[in-house]
C-alpha cells in the first residue's frame, strides 16, 4: 500500500519569512517530484502562514518529505492528508467574448448548471469564476472551449482538513 | 529610595544600547558568541566590516586564507576537532558561491558553521550589479538556515540566531547575507543570546517507552551489534555510549564519521563498516538479530544495497533528527533525542552480558581480513611502499594521540581504516560530500583549534592539489600542521574502480605532477620525499619531531588497491577481500 502513487494534500504552517517558499519547494525539485499544484496564504492564526501543496507519491515518499519539511527552522508543522480526509476547494476564471452570451445561448445554462458566476461584462469580454473541484473545474473548462476561451487560469487547491488540526495548542505550547 | 535606584540602575544597564555601525555590530555580535578565530577573505560588498576587524583585531584573530573554499573547510577543522562553532567570511558574488562546497560539506557532515556575507547595497539587489549573486537562493538547500540582513538592526537578531541554530540540535551550516548598506548603517546596538525559535525544536522529547523498547530488545538478543556515528561525538556522549556497550557486552562498528568516539584499541571495538570498511561488522550485519545504530544515518555508502540489508535483524535506531527515523531502513524501535540523555537513561534498563560466542566471530572474521588484506597493507613484504604502512608509521610514533585530518580517496580510506585513536573527536575527514581538498585548510583551522594536539594531515596527490594554495594560510600564520601527501601519481580511487569495473581504461586519472617538495619549500615549509621504506620511520620521525610545519610526500605504490570493498549495489555481506 505504502508504495501505490496516491495524490496527498499537503498542509503546512509556517513563519512567514522570505525564502522559505524556496527551502519548500526545493525539497520536492531534489526529489524529482512535481508540484501539482501550490497555494499559500495567511493561516488561522495571526503571523502563521500556511502552505498547501498537491502531489502525486507514494506514502513512504510522503512520510519522508514530511519529515524533510518540519526539519526546517521555520516551519512549524507539516501535515498531509489524502482526499478523503479533506474539504478542498479550487478556483479558476475564464475570459470570454461578449458577443458569445447573445450569440450562444447555452453558454448561460452552461454558467448556471456549473455553479458559476459572471464577474463582470463589459463590451468587449466577460469573465466567470468558478470554485469547486479539479473535475468540477476541468469539466466547465471543456463545456466552454467549444466556443473559444480568450483566456484561462486556476489556482492552486486549498483545502481544510474534517479533523481538528491541533496547531493553536501547539503554538502556545510552543511559546510557553 | 536607595534600592528603587539600585534596580532602575540595573534595569537600565541590561537594556543599555550604543551607537555604531552594522559592520561594528558584526565583529561584537562574533565577540559575544565566543568567536576568536574566524577564517576569510575580504572583498568589496564585505569591506566595512573587514574594517572593523582591523579594529579589533587584538581581540579576534582573522585568518586569511587563499580561497574562500579554504576558509570553510577551515572553519569546519576547527568545529571537527573543538565542538565550538566554526565562523568563515567571504564578499558577496564569486567570495559567497566559493563557499558553496563547503558549507554542503557542512551540511550532510552535521557540521556547525557561521558563514558572514557581504552582499550589494540593498537598493541594487537584483540589478545584476558587480559581484551580485543570490547567495541566499544558491545556499538554500545546503544551508540549515540562511537570511539576507537588508538593515543594520536586524543583525544581532541574525547572527545570534545563526549560532543558536547552528550548534543546536543536529549540528549545521547557517549563512547570513549582509547587504553593503546594512553594514554602514548605524543603530542603537544590544545583544541578546537567542534562546529559542518558536518554530524549531532542535532535541525531540524521548519517549521513555521506546527506551523501554529498546532495552527489551537489547536484553533479549543473542547477537546484537551497534554501528555508532558522529551522533555520538556531536552529542558529547562518548562516555555514555561506552557504558552501555560495555554493560550490554555488544560488538560495536563505526561508520567514517563516529570513528574516534571509543579508543580504536577497545575490544568491543569491532571496526569500520561500509564500503571500505571491516570485514566482520560487515558481514555479520547480515547475521545479527538486533541492529542497534546510534547517531547514525544509514548512508548508502554504509548500507550497501537496502533490499539486503541487516533484513534478519530487528531494528533500534537512535537519533537526534526524526526525519532520519525511517528515511533509509525501516526501524523497529526507534528512540528519538538527544544520544547522551538517551544513552544514560537506557544504562540502567539493561542487563549486564558478554556475549562470548558471538564476539568470536567477530575475530574469526578479522583474521581472515588480517590474512588477506591488512598483513599486505600494513607488513608488506613487496617492493613499493603501501599508505597502510605510512599510516602504521604514524600510529607508532605518536601513540595514537594525534588528530589525523584526512581528504577523500584511496588514502582517506587507509587513514579511517588503519589510524590509531585514544582521544574523541581526532578524525576529521570529508565523509558524506567527499569533498577533495577538505583536508589541507581543515588541518589549519583544526591545528589552530587545538593548538596542543598534533595534526596529521593526509592526502593524496589529487585532492592535496585542489586546496594546494592553503600552503600560504600555513606560511603566513604559522600554522604547525603536519602534511602527509601520499603519492601514487593516480587519482586512486576513480582508477581503482576504472581497473575492477572499467576494464582497465584509466581515463583522466594519470596525474603527472610537480615537485611538491619545492613547493613546500616555496613557502618556507620544511619539506621531504620519501620513495623507501628504509627512510620511512626516519623521515616520520623528523616530520613529528619538527616545531613549525612539515611536509612529507611518500611515493606509494602506483596501482594499489583499497580492500575489502562492497561493490556499488552489492549486499554487505557480498563485501570482496581481493
Amino acid at each position: 500500500m505504502e508504495n501505490e502513487i496516491k495524490q496527498f494534500t499537503v498542509s503546512i504552517y509556517t513563519e512567514n519569512n522570505i525564502g522559505l517558499l524556496n527551502r519548500i519547494s526545493a525539497i520536492f525539485q531534489r526529489r524529482h517530484i512535481n508540484i501539482e499544484s501550490l497555494n499559500t496564504s495567511p493561516s488561522e492564526i495571526e503571523g502563521v502562514s500556511r502552505f498547501t501543496i498537491v502531489v502525486n507519491i507514494t506514502e513512504s515518499q510522503m512520510k519522508k518529505i514530511q519529515g524533510q519539511i518540519e526539519k526546517q527552522v521555520e516551519v512549524i508543522k507539516a501535515y498531509y492528508h489524502t482526499e478523503e480526509e479533506i474539504i478542498y476547494q479550487q478556483s479558476c476564471i475564464f475570459k470570454m467574448k461578449s458577443n458569445l452570451l447573445f450569440d450562444e445561448r447555452q453558454i448561460q445554462n452552461i454558467i448556471k448548471e456549473s455553479n458559476a458566476r459572471i464577474v463582470t461584462v463589459n463590451r468587449d469580454f466577460f469573465v466567470i469564476e468558478k470554485s469547486g473541484r479539479k473535475e468540477e473545474i476541468d469539466l466547465l473548462h471543456r463545456e466552454l472551449s467549444v466556443f473559444g476561451i480568450m483566456q484561462f487560469t486556476r489556482s492552486g487547491r486549498i483545502a481544510v482538513t474534517k479533523d481538528e488540526m491541533k496547531i493553536s495548542t501547539m503554538l502556545l505550547a510552543l511559546e510557553h | 529610595m536607595k534600592e528603587t535606584q539600585t534596580v532602575q540602575n540595573n534595569t537600565k544597564n541590561t537594556e543599555a544600547t550604543e551607537r555604531i555601525s552594522g559592520s561594528e555590530a558584526i565583529i561584537k555580535c562574533l565577540l559575544a558568541e565566543g568567536v576568536d578565530i574566524l577564517y576569510g577573505y575580504p572583498g568589496g560588498a564585505i569591506m566595512p566590516v573587514y574594517d572593523e576587524l582591523y579594529k579589533y583585531q587584538d581581540k579576534i584573530h582573522h585568518v586569511l586564507t587563499r580561497h574562500e573554499q579554504g576558509a570553510t573547510h577551515s572553519a569546519q577543522g576547527y568545529a571537527r576537532i573543538s565542538g565550538k562553532v566554526g565562523v568563515c567570511m567571504a564578499t558577496s558574488g564569486p567570495g559567497a558561491t566559493n563557499l558553496i562546497t563547503g558549507i554542503a560539506d557542512a551540511q550532510i557532515d552535521s557540521t556547525p558553521m557561521v558563514c558572514i556575507t557581504g552582499q550589494v547595497g540593498s537598493h541594487l539587489l537584483g540589478s545584476d550589479a558587480f559581484q551580485e549573486t543570490d547567495i541566499v537562493g544558491i545556499s538554500t538547500p545546503v544551508t540549515k538556515w540562511n537570511c539576507q540582513v537588508t538593515k543594520a538592526s536586524q543583525i544581532p537578531e541574525a547572527i545570534a540566531k545563526a549560532f543558536y541554530i547552528a550548534r543546536s540540535g543536529r549540528p549545521g551550516p547557517v549563512l547570513i547575507d549582509v547587504t553593503k548598506d546594512a553594514q554602514f548603517e548605524e543603530f542603537d546596538f544590544k545583544y541578546k543570546k537567542c534562546k529559542g525559535v518558536r518554530s524549531y525544536k532542535p532535541v525531540p522529547d524521548t519517549d521513555k517507552n521506546t527506551l523501554k523498547a529498546a532495552a527489551e530488545l537489547i536484553n533479549n538478543a543473542k547477537k546484537p551489534l551497534v554501528v555508532w556515528g558522529q551522533g555520538v561525538i556531536l552529542g558529547k556522549a562518548e562516555q555514555e555510549f561506552k557504558a552501555v556497550i560495555e554493560k550490554a557486552g555488544i560488538p560495536s562498528a563505526w561508520t567514517i564519521l563516529g570513528a574516534s568516539a571509543i579508543p580504536t584499541s577497545h575490544p568491543l571495538n569491532v571496526g569500520m563498516v561500509g564500503m571500505h570498511g571491516n570485514y566482520a561488522p560487515n558481514v555479520l550485519t547480515n547475521e545479527c538479530d538486533l541492529l542497534i545504530a546510534i547517531g547514525m544515518r544509514f548512508d548508502d555508502r554504509v548500507t550497501g544495497n537496502l533490499e539486503t540489508y541487516a533484513k534478519q535483524a530487528k531494528i533500534i535506531h537512535f537519533d537526534i533528527d526524526p526525519a532520519e527515523i525511517d528515511k533509509n531502513v525501516k526501524t523497529d524501535v526507534a528512540v528519538l533525542g538527544d544520544a547522551k540523555a538517551s544513552l544514560e537513561a537506557l544504562l540502567p534498563l539493561l542487563n549486564a552480558n558478554s556475549h562470548i560466542e558471538w564476539h568470536q566471530k567477530f575475530k574469526d572474521l578479522y583474521n581472515i581480513e588480517f590474512e588477506k588484506v591488512i598483513k599486505n597493507d600494513l607488513h608488506p613484504t613487496k617492493e613499493g611502499l603501501t599508505m597502510g604502512e605510512v599510516l602504521k608509521e604514524i600510529n607508532i610514533q605518536t601513540k595514537g594521540d594525534a588528530a589525523i585530518v584526512s581528504d577523500v580517496g584511496q588514502h582517506q580510506m587507509i587513514a579511517c581504516r588503519y589510524a590509531e585513536f585514544n582521544k574523541s573527536k581526532s578524525n576529521i575527514t570529508s565523509g558524506g560530500l567527499g569533498t577533495m581538498g577538505f583536508a589541507l585548510p581543515a588541518a589549519i583551522g583544526a591545528k589552530m583549534a587545538a593548538p596542543d594536539r598534533e595534526v596529521i594531515m593526509i592526502a593524496g596527490d589529487g585532492g592535496y592539489q585542489m586546496t594546494i594554495q592553503e600552503l600560504g594560510t600555513i606560511f603566513q600564520q604559522k600554522v604547525p600542521v603536519k602534511i602527509v601527501v601520499l603519492n601514487n601519481e593516480f587519482l586512486g580511487m576513480v582508477r581503482q574502480w576504472q581497473q575492477l569495473f572499467f576494464d582497465k581504461r584509466y581515463a583522466s586519472t594519470e596525474m603527472t605532477n610537480p615537485d611538491f617538495v619545492a613547493i613546500a619549500k616555496g613557502y618556507s615549509i620544511e619539506a621531504k620525499k620519501v620513495t623507501e621504506r628504509k627512510d620511512l620511520k626516519a623521515a616520520v620521525k623528523e616530520m613529528i619531531d619538527c616545531e613549525g610545519p612539515y611536509f612529507l610526500e611518500v611515493r606509494v605504490e602506483k596501482e594499489g588497491n583499497v580492500f575489502p570493498m562492497i561493490p556499488t549495489g552489492a549486499s554487505v555481506s557480498d563485501i570482496r577481500l581481493d
